[in-house]
């Protein structure tokens, strides 16, 4: 059993839980996800890991309330324990120093909580990094904070005009390279989002990575839910993933995949 | 064969009196003329509307009289032809004589789950193959059923009367071995380090012990209470499971060195589902097997209190002719299939799967669709599978593998209509701990190498099971642990000298 010791409301439906899981904490890298259950009809629910503290034994979970089993890990409070939690799964970022241009590290709504550890990895590795960060409006855009103290400058970007930009992600992300030369794009969010920064990058020939949250069920190789299309073969987000060339992801069949349980 | 590497002090030898007195008791001729107990199984339009065990196993009575059947030979082939060597004379005399406890523990010698190998073994291709009566042209002795009989009423005699599981009868020797994975590979190495005395703890990536035998092989096919049952016998003989740890993520090689394993044996099993590589695969409705019987067995989906959501298809077409075909198309119409289809390019005497799964299954109202090949699946408006098209083929030349080769009829193609397609094409090693290891030697197609004591390139490393031959049976990855568990032990013993 793993046990939450911190509960944060980022806002109604995004929580972030610190859970003691001291293993974890100290095998993961950035990039890493964990599988949790919750209760013993439990789904196993990917989630990217957002922080660890290695002294403390723990690892921080960003959640979004959207189906039955993310409303109920939404509602645990402090003391209370997720059922399972095994990880760190997937390949971790490769985090690299770039003397030809800034890092643009862009991430949409909760994309934003796995973002910041490669955020703050890609900083400690002396890059220039510009964060964008991008939500509907702005009770959304979460963790402004943390971002700010390991990105050299932060665009704040909503689709409603109630904090920073009005506008999309991609509008922040082509200001950047309009104006100075970006050596790598970082782009974690809803896969729609993601699809439309490929785009942007692509026209402008810049090396893109994204992370993908595909529908998985063991997360550990073995039953093939999350395949995607990269550079037109199979590849599976849980061990091949879940960071991928932005350019040569499939996204629109990703999505068609994603949708798979909706009504259900 | 091998089982003087345990130690043992019974009478369970074949000049031991009263298994002499027994092979006098009755004439051979009269042995022979007592045909084949037949399996009692629950009515075929019942258990599709559940997920009840389809073979029901032998009365006393059966049992008694199927056991009288074995001739005992002097020269056993049987025991040749099991993968980890039972002594299967020694445990059905013991039936026949009434002893059931004493069949269920020289079962327990060589093999730390009988009643899951008593379920799922293919023993028409093993032990039963090589039974005497075959020469005579009768029916083999039903070994298998035999053993799941031992070991059932074993376990059902102990919880009646709370006798506690037999413990290791070789002292503590404080040697401590690591096993990554739960399955039947790791199972049975873990079984024999413990009866030899070491310190076992055995690591599982899901949150559930047992591996294949939990999330792959249906209920109806392996009751988990059987699984259960066995992996609590293991607990009582000093075994200890972790649950959610993957080694290589969770805890490296070099962790489980410093917390003080003294060697590791792998036994991740199966990992990637294979596919086609045909136009349609990714659509929504088509699935792996995997995927499918993992979401059914250890999720639970479609039963109540479970979260984990399943497709429910009306017309679901299942590709391929092995075992985990047979699981994944009769659970579709438990699932409530109306037309439950196996697609298979070959003819259904190159079937792998064992003959009685697909003899159940056809009482259960599945399809055969063989010499047939998918070739394409088709899309709704809803990017959702609709129908399929497969290319009609005939037997050809015999292949590789000695089975007659399919070869396309040209132009002779059909469309099926499908809501769902399960792919059981076979599966990849799961690439997991060879990613994770530097220096482990790894095949081509991502299998572990070993030797023939399973033993790696990194000397404190072994491996058994599907990490190392791709994709097998359960008896065979319980053979592998044996083996490896005799490697492993006589490693670490000459060591410690």
């Amino acid at each position: 059993m793993f046990k939450i010791l911190e509960k944060e409301y980022f806002s109604e439906k995004v929580v972030r839980l610190v859970v003691d899981a001291p293993e974890v904490a100290k095998a993961r890298k950035p990039g890493h996800f964990v599988i949790v259950r919750c209760g013993e009809g439990g789904e196993r629910i990917p989630l990217t890991i957002a922080d660890a503290d290695t002294t403390r034994g723990s690892i921080t979970l960003v959640i979004q309330a959207v189906g039955e089993s993310t409303q109920k890990i939404c509602a645990l409070n402090p003391g209370d324990t997720l059922t399972d939690l095994v990880g760190p799964l997937g390949r971790a970022t490769a985090i690299s120093k770039h003397d030809d241009g800034a890092v643009v590290c862009c991430g949409g709504g909760v994309g934003v909580a796995p973002l910041l550890p490669i955020i703050k990895a890609m900083k400690a590795a002396g890059n220039r990094v510009v964060s964008v960060l991008a939500a509907r409006t702005k009770d959304l855009i979460i963790l402004e904070d943390e971002v700010r103290r390991h990105s050299d400058e932060v665009i704040i970007m909503t689709d409603d005009g109630s904090y920073g930009r009005k506008g999309l992600v991609t509008a922040g992300v082509e200001e950047v390279i309009q104006r100075e030369k970006v050596a790598e794009v970082v782009t974690i969010g809803p896969a729609v989002m993601m699809k439309f920064v490929a785009l942007l990058t692509k026209k402008y020939e810049v090396p893109t990575i994204c992370s993908l949250n595909t529908i998985m069920v063991d997360g550990t190789g073995m039953c093939g839910a999350c395949r995607v299309t990269v550079g037109g073969k199979m590849r599976f987000v849980c061990v091949d993933g879940p960071e991928f060339d932005a350019h040569q992801v499939d996204f629109d069949e990703m999505m068609t995949r994603m949708r798979a349980y909706d009504n259900k | 064969m091998n089982t003087n590497d345990m130690n043992h002090t019974d009478d369970n030898f074949r000049d031991s009196k009263w298994r002499e007195e027994l092979r006098a008791a009755m004439p051979a001729k009269e042995r022979t003329a007592i045909p084949r107990v037949v399996m009692p199984q629950l009515p075929a339009d019942y258990r599709i509307t559940c997920n009840e065990e389809v073979n029901q196993g032998l009365s006393a009575e059966q049992a008694v009289l199927e056991a009288t059947r074995c001739l005992d030979c002097p020269d056993p082939q049987c025991i040749q032809g099991c993968p980890v060597g039972i002594d299967i004379p020694g445990f059905i005399k013991n039936i026949q004589r009434g002893r059931i406890s004493e069949a269920a523990r020289v079962l327990k010698r060589t093999s730390a789950l009988p009643a899951v190998c008593g379920r799922v073994c293919p023993q028409e291709k093993q032990c039963e193959s090589r039974c005497i009566y075959n020469k005579m042209k009768k029916e083999p002795v039903a070994i298998g059923y035999l053993e799941r009989y031992a070991a059932d009423t074993d376990r059902i005699e102990r919880a009646e009367k709370g006798t506690p599981s037999d413990k290791p009868s070789c002292p503590s020797n404080g040697i401590r071995v690591a096993v990554a994975g739960s399955g039947p590979a790791g199972l049975s190495f873990a079984g024999d380090m413990a009866r030899r005395g070491f310190s076992v703890d055995v690591f599982e990536a899901l949150h559930e012990i047992g591996g294949v035998l939990k999330y792959g092989i249906p209920e109806f096919r392996l009751p988990n209470a059987v699984v259960d049952a066995e992996l609590d016998s293991l607990r009582a003989m000093g075994v200890r499971f972790h649950k959610d740890t993957v080694i290589g993520k969770t805890l490296s090689y070099d962790d489980l060195l410093n917390e003080g394993f003294k060697a590791v044996f792998v036994a991740s099993g199966a990992g990637l589902p294979r596919f086609m590589g045909i136009p349609g695969e990714n659509l929504t409705g088509v699935m792996s097997s995997n995927e499918y019987l993992t979401r059914i067995n250890l999720m639970g989906a479609g039963r109540p209190g479970s979260d984990t959501p399943v497709m429910k298809g009306h017309h679901v077409a299942v590709i391929g002719g092995g075992n985990t075909a047979m699981d994944s198309v009769r659970t579709a119409r438990r699932m409530g299939a109306e037309r439950a289809m196996i697609i298979y390019r070959r003819s259904e005497a190159e079937m792998p799967a064992r003959v009685e799964e697909v003899h159940h299954a056809k009482e259960e109202g599945v399809e055969f669709l063989t010499l047939c090949n998918p070739v394409e699946y088709l899309a709704d408006e809803k990017g959702r599978v609709c129908a399929m098209r497969v290319q009609r083929m005939e037997l050809g030349e015999p292949d590789a593998s000695g089975r007659r080769s399919p070869v396309p009829i040209e132009g002779a193609i059909d469309e099926i209509k499908v809501d769902e397609v399960i792919v059981s094409v076979g599966v990849s090693p799961n690439p997991l701990i060879p990613d994770s290891i530097d220096g482990l030697e790894v095949s081509r197609r991502g299998t572990i190498e070993v030797n023939e004591d399973m033993r790696s390139s990194i000397p404190t490393i072994f491996a058994g099971g599907d990490i190392v031959r791709g994709g097998a049976t359960v008896i065979l990855a319980m053979g592998d642990g044996r083996k490896a568990a005799a490697g492993v032990a006589a490693k670490l013993l000459s060591e410690a000298k």
